[in-house]
């Protein structure tokens, strides 16, 4: 297998038009073609909060080697429409190409000169075959299949299995790529660029975050799941809701992100594994039962995608500034962990892990994750459910009956056994109100203090626990002369950001901070103890995360890249950070 | 069997003396008694206000929730575990004020638990507020000039949001309440029975003798609660005469039969084990 792009051993496809000309789908389509073929890929959307009309664009970048983000530019230009032309010809690397509709008004040439030009009669092909003029993009990705060397046979067997059962549809996609491919193979030259499919190769799968999320949630023998549309969480719920009977769980869309939760915490309370998701907006409704989770010590895991605000913000980009929010979200002190995945493979384990930690320690469980990496695509080795497996703590399923049930019995490890309601001998209460140890409502004031003592008593195993769930994860080199600090889906342009540095003779390390509560502050305190210099990435204004430094360790983070208008973090924009620091 | 005994806890009852919530408890016992049902198998969900401690005083399964939240917790509670009788308590500024919008919700997806609502017209653990069902003119704390907005009519929206049982009880005929709460629990499907509650300190208006007054049994007069359109005829009967009993019942699709993997038996007793996710992976591949 061959992969050779114009700046590296990448590639990099941007496929631009307006929302409604199937930029997703061809991104997707592309993607799991260049996956089938033997690469790695990953994927990334960027669409405002629109049906029709507005500019969408997806990039896809593929290599031999694991890619974890978007690079610096790209090598190939689908432009569906004038604007996307306009709009991205300048992100195309001297010597790309863009492959365009001829029947638009924009010549490229006039805006670039040091580019390929492929003008193609998409509108002319879609017109002779009698298809639909959506079909355009993929016409246009049978030119770019051409224009890299690659087999158009694995693309037509993407499109079979994606648009499974409508052979309309089908038919018409493959005679579109088939009269794409068939002019660029008769009327241009290739890229330069060159991908050949390959016939060993790994198994792999091309998933985004949310649906990692959802998988490690069927993984972890979650039942009940209910959520209120909210972008970018709200493919956990089409998902979910495309599978329940295979995942054997029950799936909800209820009249509000209040409603979600309560009703969360009603079937846990019942003795399910519950879920539900939102964005930043949802979960400030969800703060006040978040509590009640708390207090009823029942177990709930709450995954939050969070998109710039304050307020409504931008719907459909990134963010990471729900950090501090979420880690002190809702009334009174209890203790709660909240964990960042990084990529998709983290979306699934650390969501299986999740609803470990929330049953054995009858805790709410935060899984903070972001747009840019709930909806950005990446191939990744098939999730192994059994790596993690499922763990539900002290649940009584009978009763001996000898005394009465004592919902929160004070215990030396802070963990009162539940018992699922409905079993023989005992019944269970619950309480918002402070309680004593059979859930009656109490202001004893030693009662009081000692049901929080018990609360907070949970820590201490579970900071064991997470220790044991390697929370600060370290990459790149033992002896760096440059360390980059980070949390949640900045790691994959911090990788990416290692390899170009590494490549300069840069020796870097990055440290991801996974679990941000309980705040795992002796290793990073120990990791930040060296005297390189040390830059903290984020995608909020404030850098939340070296506010939490700060507050653990006394640690000061003075260089900072932080990134807070709803797009993603470039590597090139990290190793340009890192050569500023280091001189 | 469970006896009314077995149904009693050592919690303090620190209701006032004379407060309808003691008749609504014992009438919710003595239901759960004569329908022979194990109080394990009972689930109580309460919310926030004076009301909210019958989960203190009964001794089935309970979880006392926050202000306005009673539904949606009952129904993850039936979603989860369809063997249990869920009944939801919650008072009047609960039900109809800051919880109002799960009542429609819940009644139109027909979850089968059973809504009590403790309505005495006004806030009374906060000491004394206008709530949504208050009269207007109802001098409060909070209303000195008197109310000025249109109370709510919570059987009208029970009825408008497709509630497949409505039934208005009193506090004042335990007997009477008592068959109500056994009927609504027998119905299949949601049950809204808003109790007329005198509440002694806060709303010296509507007491129990201006009630007994007033109100009158729809069975004793020939209502016919398999019609919609005399159900909303009664529903806005208010003042001189006030209807008690059944207004409206029909029989509707539960909510938790329409989810494929319920029809495995209750979700709280399936063991969990690692599921094999090749299928769905294959799906990405």
């Amino acid at each position: 297998m061959v992969c050779i792009g114009i700046k590296d051993e990448t590639i990099s496809f941007l496929i631009g038009g307006e929302a409604g000309q199937g930029i997703m789908r061809s991104g997707s389509l592309l993607g799991r073609a260049l996956m089938r073929g033997g690469l790695h890929i990953f994927g990334v959307n960027d669409y405002p909060s629109l049906i029709r009309g507005g500019h969408n664009f997806y990039i896809l970048r593929a290599s031999e080697r694991e890619v974890y983000s978007q690079g610096d530019g790209v090598d190939l230009l689908i432009a569906l429409n004038d604007e996307s032309i306009e709009l991205h010809i300048n992100d195309l690397y001297p010597g790309g190409g863009v492959i365009y509709d001829e029947e638009g008004k924009l010549d490229p040439r006039e805006l670039r000169g040091d580019v390929k030009t492929y003008p193609t009669p998409l509108t002319g092909i879609v017109k002779e075959i009698g298809g639909p003029r959506v079909v355009r993009n993929t016409a246009a990705l049978g030119v770019a299949l051409s224009l890299i060397g690659f087999n158009p046979e694995t693309m037509r067997g993407v499109i079979r299995d994606t648009f499974k059962g409508r052979e309309g549809i089908i038919e018409m996609n493959i005679k579109a790529l088939d009269r794409g491919y068939e002019y660029a193979e008769r009327n241009f030259e290739g890229l330069g660029c060159r991908v050949e499919t390959s016939k060993s190769r790994d198994e792999r799968i091309m998933v985004t975050g949310n649906e990692a999320i959802a998988l490690g949630a069927i993984g972890a023998g979650c039942r009940f799941y209910a959520a209120y549309p909210m972008t970018p969480a709200t493919p956990i719920l089409h998902y979910l809701a495309a599978h329940d009977e295979e995942a054997g769980m029950v799936v909800v869309q209820p009249e509000s992100e209040i409603a979600a939760i309560n009703m969360v915490i009603g079937a846990a309370y019942a003795g399910v594994r519950a879920m539900t998701a939102t964005s930043g907006g949802g979960f400030c409704l969800m703060t006040e039962a978040l509590g009640l989770a708390a207090m009823t010590e029942t177990p709930i895991v709450v995954v939050i995608n969070q998109r710039p605000g304050p307020s409504t913000g931008m719907a459909t980009y990134t963010s990471q500034g729900d950090l501090l929010f979420t880690i002190h979200a809702s009334q009174g002190e209890f203790p709660r962990v909240v964990v960042a995945p990084g990529d998709v493979d983290e979306c699934f384990y650390l969501t299986m892990e999740a609803f470990n930690l929330a049953e054995r320690f009858q805790i709410p469980v935060i899984i903070l994750a972001d747009k840019y990496l709930a909806e950005s695509h990446r191939s990744t080795r098939p999730f192994d459910p059994s790596r993690v497996g499922i763990d539900r703590g002290e649940l009584l399923t009978e009763w001996s009956g000898d005394e009465e049930y004592r919902r929160y019995r004070l215990t030396e490890s802070g963990i009162s056994p539940r018992i699922i309601p409905g079993i023989e001998g005992a019944t269970m209460l619950a309480n918002t109100n402070e309680h004593d140890e059979y859930g009656f409502a109490t202001t004893n004031p030693e009662m009081v203090k000692a049901m929080m003592d018990k609360r907070f008593r949970k820590l201490k195993a579970l900071r064991r626990e997470i220790e044991r769930l390697n929370p600060v994860r370290v990459y790149g080199s033992e002896e760096a002369e440059a360390t980059i600090v980070g949390w949640g889906s900045t790691k994959g342009p911090a990788l990416e950001a290692l390899r170009m540095l590494e490549g300069e003779g840069i020796k870097a390390r990055f440290i991801q901070v996974v679990y941000l509560e309980p705040f795992p502050a002796e290793r990073v305190e120990e990791l930040l103890s060296g005297d390189e210099p040390k830059l903290l990435v984020e995608m909020n204004k404030t850098g939340q995360l070296g506010s939490l430094i700060k507050l653990h360790t006394g640690v000061t983070l003075e260089h900072r890249l932080l990134r807070y208008d709803g797009r993603p973090v470039n590597p090139g924009q990290i190793c340009n950070a890192i050569r500023g620091v280091m001189r | 069997m469970t006896t009314m005994e077995e149904l009693s806890t050592p919690a303090r009852i620190t209701w006032c003396p004379g407060c309808g919530n003691y008749a609504i408890l014992t009438a919710v016992k003595r239901a759960i008694v004569e329908l022979g049902l194990r109080r394990e198998e009972v689930v109580a969900v309460t919310g926030i206000g004076c009301h909210g401690r019958m989960t203190n005083y009964i001794r089935v399964n309970g979880i006392h929730v926050l202000h306005g939240r009673v539904l949606p917790v009952a129904t993850g509670i039936k979603l989860a575990n369809q063997r249990l009788t869920v009944l939801g308590f919650a008072g009047d500024g609960d039900a109809y004020s800051i919880g109002m919008g799960h009542l429609s919700h819940t009644a139109r997806r027909n979850v089968d638990v059973k809504y009590i609502v403790h309505d005495n017209l006004v806030y009374a653990l906060t000491t004394g507020q206008t709530s949504p069902t208050s009269e207007p003119g109802f001098r409060t704390r909070s209303t000195p000039r008197g109310a000025y907005e249109q109370p709510i009519n919570p059987l009208l929206q029970a009825l408008a949001s497709g509630a497949s049982f409505v039934a208005r009880g009193f506090a004042g005929d335990v007997r009477h309440l008592t068959m109500l709460l056994k009927e609504a629990i027998r119905h299949r499907g949601f049950a809204l029975i808003d109790v007329l509650q005198p509440c002694i300190v806060w709303n010296r208006v509507n007491t129990y003798e201006w009630y007994r007054e007033r109100v009158y049994k729809l069975e004793e007069e020939g209502h016919d609660p398999h019609s919609l359109e005399e159900a909303y005829r009664r529903a806005v009967e208010w003042g001189e005469r006030i209807p008690i009993g059944i207004l409206y019942r029909e029989e509707r699709p539960l909510y938790h039969e329409h989810f494929p993997p319920l029809r495995r038996g209750s979700l709280a007793f399936q063991p969990l084990k690692t599921p094999d996710l090749t299928p769905l992976l294959e799906e990405l591949s």
